[in-house]
């Protein structure tokens, strides 16, 4: 990477122009801080191609007998598939109820001025911030009581108590941007309220959806106090509490660590850099523009 | 349009059971004009108040007593055990706020919020007005520092404690080549808590980044075109254009962002654990561990629920009021 380049494109204006040592400082700066930020991660993924007893190194050593071992133990003969298995259907199922509950309500704030909307700002945003450690015991104890510990179906309700304040929040975001002209269109054209909403505002909105959805399936995916609270079973372990277990008090594996962090995060980051941008708009919208 | 009120009982969960019986002689009243938006919201609302606040009222109920973990009720096989556990009044919380325990965690959660959202902000803010410019790489570059927001939480947290591990860890790896001693990153007391810290502004900044970098490509460029032609300098820039312009997404994340530090969870409970000796707990952690570890104490983790929730209302409320002097408000 030439990291001396000249000044990039001329723009318009004095702002556009500068010079090659401020240039060099400019690229030097985002450099260091990109290898700060890729670095932990090329680690991890090289750790993972090395032997499986090779992360006991005491020097630094970029490749060491490269290999897929680890990946092989790890989706041969642990129960690595199981958890991730159960870590799909978790996060599906919190997906599509969280998405499907919150964009009626997200709808609904963007548009209406109603009494007692105050409140379901307001009811948003706390339930947001609730510490999980208020809410655990006493879920935990309702789940007890409904036979759910140890169950998916308990998780999934834990999950969308987070994900539901959330969504409904960065929906309204979404449905803030799409112009209010097409709901009058819609209206005079006979369509009720809900009508507009089913039919214009929501197929126009998919990008919002797709986020908000992405949001919950990320929430459940990674995880961890409820899953660790909740999920008693091995074999009902989610990801984030099972590969926890390779690296437990008594035994440390971290070649396999390694190998299922590389398993768990490239999917979840490949789809992540397409939809960030959707993300941070959704986050920040919602609480500007009113 | 009375007739479509078919989400009516729905709308009646809400506790607005007022609303299904309009008075006949306000034939335009509230009904009719909010129905729909009731209906809409009821969803969310009846979530809200059966998965959160009936949680929620319970945990306040439980933290008011003595229940632990010994005399809660429970059911083994064909018995039942009934629960024995007594109202005891405000004592949990006399005793958590007169404990050491409390001022120590709440000193270092606080200290861990404001210096962790305090670096967020200003590394993002700075890597943001660095990739605000037109230059070569620049979706390269941005690309490369999204990626630790990409990956999974629980990952990095990972990732992170076998980076800083004391024997076999890069870090001290690295240190060691360079010729210095390494550091006990986990196991010791204080740079354990420098450890959590830059773990978590490595998780948190690129967030802030990207909403930052929202925040000044929404500002109109003839400001700074202006403002150059009256001549000023480009720390005048910065103070009286950038500023002020990225003022409601950086009001939004900040209090985000504050949220989200506070309630930490994976970062500390998976780097350090706590440790060593707890010194690294914050409170979200703290009282996750009493509830789950040892002989559960359901009642005492209620109540450091309950206090570490008014925290956060209080921060909030004190936050919305003073955005609400500068005239942003919902």
């Amino acid at each position: 990477m030439s990291t001396v380049g000249t000044a990039g494109t001329p723009v318009a204006g004095t702002r556009g122009s500068r010079g090659a040592g401020a240039s060099l400082a400019l690229h030097a700066t985002l450099i260091v801080a990109s290898v700060i930020a890729v670095f932990p991660v090329a680690w991890l993924v090289l750790t993972s191609i090395k032997p499986r007893d090779a992360w006991q190194s005491t020097t630094v050593e970029l490749f060491n007998h490269p290999s897929l071992d680890n990946y092989t133990q790890v989706l041969g003969q642990t129960a690595f598939p199981r958890w991730l298995f159960n870590s799909l259907l978790v996060a599906a199922m919190t997906t599509v109820m969280g998405v499907v509950l919150s964009a009626t309500t997200g709808y609904a704030v963007s548009r209406f001025r109603f009494p007692g909307f105050r409140s379901i700002m307001w009811m948003l945003l706390i339930t947001q911030m609730f510490p999980v450690a208020i809410l655990i015991v006493p879920i935990y104890n309702l789940m007890a009581g409904l036979g759910l510990i140890n169950q998916f179906p308990g998780l999934v309700i834990a999950y969308l108590t987070s994900t539901i304040p959330f969504c409904a929040w960065m929906m309204k975001g979404y449905f803030d941007t799409v112009p209010v002209e097409i709901d009058e269109a819609g209206r005079v054209d006979g369509l009720t309220p809900f009508g507009t909403f089913w039919r214009l505002i929501l197929p126009l909105s998919k990008p919002g959806l797709a986020v908000a959805g992405f949001y919950s399936f990320i929430t459940a995916w990674a995880e961890v106090a409820y899953a660790t609270a909740f999920m008693t079973g091995d074999d009902k372990y989610t990801l984030a509490v099972g590969i926890g277990q390779f690296v437990g008090q008594h035994k440390a594996e971290w070649g396999l660590l390694t190998a299922s962090s590389v398993l768990i995060a490239i999917p979840a980051a490949v789809v992540f850099l397409l939809v960030q941008r959707n993300i941070v708009t959704g986050l920040t919208a919602g609480a500007t523009k009113s | 349009m009375a007739t479509q009120v078919v989400d009516g009982p729905a709308a009646g969960g809400t506790a607005r059971g007022r609303i299904r019986h309009p008075r006949p002689e306000g034939g335009t009243g509230r009904l009719s004009r909010h129905w729909y938006a009731w209906a809409m919201c009821a969803p969310v609302v009846v979530v809200t108040l059966v998965l959160i606040g009936y949680p929620l009222v319970r945990g306040i109920y439980l933290s008011l007593t003595d229940a632990t973990e010994a005399n809660m009720g429970r059911t083994i096989g064909m018995n039942t055990i009934p629960s024995t556990y007594e109202f005891v009044g405000l004592s949990n919380y006399f005793s958590i706020v007169s404990s050491a325990e409390f001022l120590s965690r709440l000193a270092w959660t606080v200290t861990w919020t404001v210096v962790c959202v305090a670096l967020h902000f200003g590394i993002g803010l700075g890597l943001a007005l660095l990739l605000n410019r037109p230059m070569r790489f620049r979706s390269l570059y941005r690309m490369m520092l999204v990626l630790p927001w990409a990956v999974p939480a629980f990952v990095s947290a990972f990732i992170w404690r076998y980076l800083l591990n004391g024997e076999f860890g890069v870090v001290n790896a690295m240190l060691r080549a360079a010729g210095f001693a390494g550091l006990d990153w986990l196991d010791d007391p204080f740079w354990a808590k420098v450890s959590v810290i830059t773990v978590n502004v490595w998780l948190g900044v690129p967030f802030m980044m990207l909403a930052l970098l929202g925040g000044l490509q929404a500002i109109p460029r003839e400001l700074y075109e202006a403002a150059e032609v009256d001549g000023a300098t480009p720390w005048q820039r910065f103070r009286h254009i950038t500023l002020p312009g990225l003022r409601p997404v950086s009001s939004t994340v900040v209090l985000l962002g504050t949220i989200w530090t506070f309630n930490q969870f994976p970062v500390i409970y998976l780097v350090t654990r706590g440790g060593p000796g707890g010194s690294s707990e914050i409170l979200v952690t703290y009282a996750y561990r009493q509830a789950f570890e040892g002989i559960r104490n359901y009642s005492g983790s209620a109540a450091w629920g309950v206090l570490i929730l008014a925290l956060l209302v209080v921060m909030a409320v004190v936050y919305r009021r003073a955005l609400r002097k500068q005239g942003e408000a919902w």
